[in-house]
């Protein structure tokens, strides 16, 4: 008996052999003839055509059409006019080498005038990348695995459901899990069954993020006769309930989203006045020039990264860490410069001095344009500043506004500590207080307030290598910070470092507040009132010095 | 003062000689008095950033018109003066221009608030200007032609493009624009045209900056959060100049792709993207009546003839250059036609005058003094060149005053009997 069963097994899978073997080749040729039509209404059916080509190309599973689409995405997928082959272009010293994407063999290198690129605009790469999700979700790499599950979470799409679990059962990594079973999730929110959806709503209730809630909002939803687009009422109160704590947890985040703007524009603020600080408060010199050191270290930051393209390409990424110390030589010689050229000689003029400096700024803006040209110039971020740390309540801490923050802190920091530990600090606050006294004890003041110009305008120029990072380096950049920074110093308390730091920072925290509400407009306007008013109040400022040297 | 006395002095002496210079050697090629071309561009100041290129294609262009053999058997010489982006200084100038300098025609002008502190001078001196910048519409002077887009001719597009499916079929709209005339004026439009065609209010976010904004944290993430409601959602951003470059480094740091949210920007082209880490704006799109990119023999010609004349391969050409590349050529032809430089003659030469456009198709000036032009979008690549993704069939004709407001659709611009007004309801001489 088992003999005889295992010989009807025998016979039963010979026999589907050799009809699969017959049945194959008539199948895939048909199926072959199908495929290379998609293929070239890829290349020239209209919107509607080429989207309906993606999906039927998507469905049949073969090797090829991961490759293909992913060339289209990436615009490199080509028709040739003579004999409208499609095929993907490689970049070639002699032009455009084609590789026919039916065959997968090369088909020659054209020139640029030869081909057609087969137009892929946002929304077609969009549609293609959907689709690849599904095709991705079992991709060795976790970030493209974790990028195809936020692909099929953000399309709902019901077809990726089986592909879906699959993938989640193989999966290891906690984040993709996650990620995953937030995506099912949102599928199994459109499914017939209420239990499912009500498993959905509960599933999606822990995550906090805007999309959810969006998704969640769309349940509840009434339409003209008073029906709700979810029919079960249970579902509907596990809906309600998950959006309220989703609301709470998103304004909690919002709140800190906007303090952490704040405290980032605050450093942006502290940075570009903290050089203003010493020139004006400490030395009491209205520098209208001041933005224009700022601007100076910008394009120093551009010179040194212009050397290190040149003939350190693959030290780039340390570009930065030579140019903060350029950006302040330069700057610093510059501050120096001015103040022995014309500078020392209008002290106790404020108006004079107020004038001359603005025309300087304006001088050295037309020589920067003349010099460098009137258009902006490119200054590129090191890699580890790019990207940003994205937390689940969709706000996002951007590395350069991070490095900044500490940067603007580290430059504080040191500067606090030139000034009580170092004999020169020791000098300048000698001569910034009782500059008769200083003299009669042998500083040499001239040399002192040369040095502590040219620390101030040096410092402007590090804030220049940050702003670089964030703004246009363009002649104009400097224009933009000045009055900021002399309304910091002045808020802040004129002669106080922690004033500058105390006033910067609540200057950003309330524009950054204010500006949801008010508008970016008003909100700058409605800060600068609250300025006016304060300063009325109390003319010296946050932080008010207090003894001889205010009376002087 | 001394020192900027020298170099103002200097700069004075090497103007001087430059344009010496020019005027012997057209001398010496053509017979007659030369045909003054008065050049109204910022060279110094915010707007030189994008006002130098011009001046550097008029002169271009006059040049090699000169090696053509001039206009009417005389040379054309040019008179560049700076308005230091200073718009009272920009009157001042203009009266400079065409009553010292005695000039038979202007180009110049970028921002629109220096073009409407120039248009009571040349209407009261009966000037010419030809303004090559895309603007806000609601405007016809005599003395004025608009080679630049009209709203009809950048912005509707834009939208249309942006609504359709293949777009990506925006729901809800985010108009984004530094707090001056012409965004304020286009959002109006914008915001009228988007009721008509079935969108709330609620579905429109409107959003002004300052100059100059370089703090684009807040209002990203609050774009994000408004498109976050589970529709298509695109920002059509009329942001000026400067605070473009933050504002898209936001957008990318903050993880928000061309895909996510498409941003169709107004303002910016390949001269801004010169010089610009291109990286985070790929795939965001521009409407314009020209990109660089676009395989015409014209453009090939009209591109080679820059950088032969620049002396630099990396420039690049732009919409605003094509616009004067149009205005001046239509100029000539009138000026021909009319068989003088006389203003009301080359005005009214000037109506129906055909240009090629460097893009394909034919330029042509319409009685509302206005071009027909075609609409042209494109997406960001790499290389801050643009990958053109839609374009009109046709040309469009420019519309100095918005169908879609209310009080400008009934107006009528047309410069030719019996109308021969800018902003009428009723034909002047029935």
């Amino acid at each position: 008996m088992p003999i005889r069963v295992n010989r009807a097994l025998v016979l039963a899978f010979a026999l589907a052999l050799v009809l699969g073997v017959l049945a194959a080749p008539s199948r895939s040729l048909a199926q072959e003839a199908e495929f290379a039509e998609l293929v070239a209404t890829l290349a020239t059916g209209d919107f509607a055509e080429k989207t309906a080509a993606i999906a039927a190309l998507t469905a049949t599973g073969d090797p090829r059409v991961q490759p293909m689409l992913e060339a289209m995405a990436d615009r490199r997928l080509y028709l040739r006019e003579e004999d409208g082959l499609v095929a993907i272009g490689e970049d070639d010293a002699e032009g455009l080498r084609l590789i026919d994407v039916l065959t997968g063999e090369e088909a020659g290198i054209v020139g640029s005038r030869d081909v057609d690129r087969i137009r892929a605009n946002n929304r077609m790469r969009g549609i293609i990348r959907s689709a690849l999700g599904t095709m991705t979700l079992m991709n060795p790499d976790a970030a493209v695995r974790l990028e195809a599950a936020e692909t099929v979470f953000r399309s709902q799409d019901e077809g990726a459901l089986d592909a879906l679990e699959q993938a989640l059962a193989a999966e290891a990594d906690d984040a993709v899990r996650a990620a995953m079973e937030k995506a099912r999730a949102a599928i199994l929110l459109g499914s017939e069954d209420a239990v499912l959806r009500l498993e959905a709503v509960e599933a999606l209730s822990s995550f906090t993020d805007p999309d959810i809630r969006s998704m969640l909002a769309a349940l509840l939803v009434q339409d003209q006769d008073g029906t709700f687009a979810e029919t079960d009422e249970a579902v509907r109160a596990a809906a309600t309930e998950a959006l309220d704590a989703i609301e709470q947890r998103l304004a909690l985040w919002r709140t800190a989203g906007h303090i952490y703007q704040g405290i980032s524009l605050g450093s942006v603020l502290l940075l570009a006045a903290i050089g203003l600080a010493i020139t004006f408060g400490v030395m009491g010199v209205i520098n209208m020039a001041h933005g224009e050191m700022v601007m100076l270290g910008a394009y120093t930051t551009f010179v040194v990264q212009q050397l290190f393209r040149d003939y350190m390409p693959g030290l780039f990424d340390f570009s930065l860490f030579v140019a903060i110390p350029a950006a302040f030589l330069v700057a610093g010689a510059a501050g120096v410069a001015i103040e022995r050229g014309i500078i020392r000689f209008l002290y106790g003029r404020p108006l004079e001095t107020l004038l001359a400096t603005w025309g300087l700024s304006l001088i050295l803006q037309q020589l920067v344009r003349t010099v460098f040209g009137p258009t902006n110039r490119e200054v590129g971020a090191p890699s580890w500043m790019q990207g940003a740390i994205e937390t689940t309540a969709g706000i996002t801490l951007t590395y350069n506004r991070l490095y900044i923050i500490l940067f603007c802190l580290i430059v504080f920091a040191g500067l606090i500590m030139v000034l009580r530990r170092t004999p020169l600090g020791l000098q300048m606050r000698a001569v910034t207080q009782n500059r008769q006294m200083a003299k009669a004890m042998g500083i040499r003041t001239g040399r002192v307030d040369a040095l502590t110009f040219g620390l101030g305008s040096g410092i402007a120029g590090m804030a220049g290598v940050a702003l670089s990072q964030i703004d246009n380096v363009s002649p104009n950049l400097g224009q933009s910070y000045i009055i900021d920074s002399f309304l910091v110093v002045v808020f802040g308390g004129v002669g106080n470092l922690w004033g500058t730091l105390a006033g910067a920072f609540s200057l950003g925290i309330a524009n950054k507040l204010l500006e949801p509400y008010a508008g970016a407009v008003l909100g700058k306007i409605l800060v600068l009132v609250a300025i006016i008013l304060f300063i009325q109040k109390r003319p010296r400022g946050l932080f008010a010095l207090k003894g001889r040297a205010v009376e002087a | 003062m001394d020192l900027f006395d020298r170099i103002t002095r200097l700069g004075a002496a090497a103007a001087l000689a430059g344009s010496v210079a020019l005027g012997s050697a057209a001398a010496t090629a053509q017979e007659g008095d030369p045909i003054r071309v008065g050049i109204l561009h910022s060279l110094s100041g915010t707007m030189a950033i994008s006002e130098t290129t011009l001046k550097d294609v008029m002169l271009m262009l006059i040049e090699e018109q000169n090696e053509a053999g001039g206009l009417l058997g005389r040379p054309l010489e040019a008179v560049v003066v700076d308005p230091a982006s200073d718009w009272p200084l920009f009157a001042e100038k203009a009266r400079e221009l065409i009553e010292q300098e005695e000039v038979d025609v202007v180009f110049g002008c970028w921002t629109s608030v220096s073009r409407k502190s120039v248009l009571p001078v040349f209407e009261e001196l009966n000037g010419l200007l030809f303004y090559p910048v895309q603007y806000e519409g609601e405007e016809s002077s005599r003395n004025v032609f608009y080679t630049g887009a009209a709203p009809n001719q950048q912005a509707i597009p834009a939208v249309e493009y942006l609504m359709s499916d293949e777009g990506g079929g925006a729901e809800r709209w985010v108009l984004l624009g530094t707090d001056y005339v012409y965004p304020r004026t286009t959002n109006r439009i914008l915001r009228a045209f988007l009721n008509a065609n079935g969108v709330s209010d609620d579905d429109i976010m409107e959003t002004y900056t300052p100059f100059g904004h370089s703090d684009w944290q807040t209002i990203v993430a609050e774009v994000q959060e408004f498109a976050s409601q589970g529709l298509p959602t695109a920002v059509v951003s009329t942001i000026n100049g400067d605070a473009n470059v933050p504002f898209y480094k936001e957008l990318a740091n903050q993880g928000i792709s061309a895909e996510d949210i498409p941003v169709v920007a107004f303002s910016v082209g390949e001269e801004e993207l010169a010089g610009l880490d291109t990286e985070p704006l790929v795939g965001h799109l521009a409407a314009w009546n020209y990109f660089m990119s676009v395989d015409t023999p014209e453009n090939e010609a009209f591109i080679a003839g820059w950088h032969d004349f620049i002396g630099d391969d990396a420039r690049v050409t732009n919409d605003p250059m094509e616009a004067h590349y149009i205005g001046f050529n239509m100029w000539v032809q009138a000026v021909e036609q009319a068989g003088s430089t006389e203003v009301d003659a080359v005005r009214q030469a000037m109506y129906g005058q055909t240009v090629p456009n460097l893009t394909g198709g034919v330029a042509v000036m319409n009685t509302n003094h206005h071009l027909s032009k075609p609409v042209l979008i494109g997406e960001i690549l790499e290389d801050g060149q643009f990958d053109v993704v839609w374009e009109t069939d046709d040309v469009v004709v420019g519309d100095a005053w918005s169908d879609f407001i209310p009080e400008s659709s009934v107006l009528t611009a047309d410069w030719t009997y019996p109308w021969v007004c800018g902003n009428c309801e009723t034909p002047r001489f029935q």
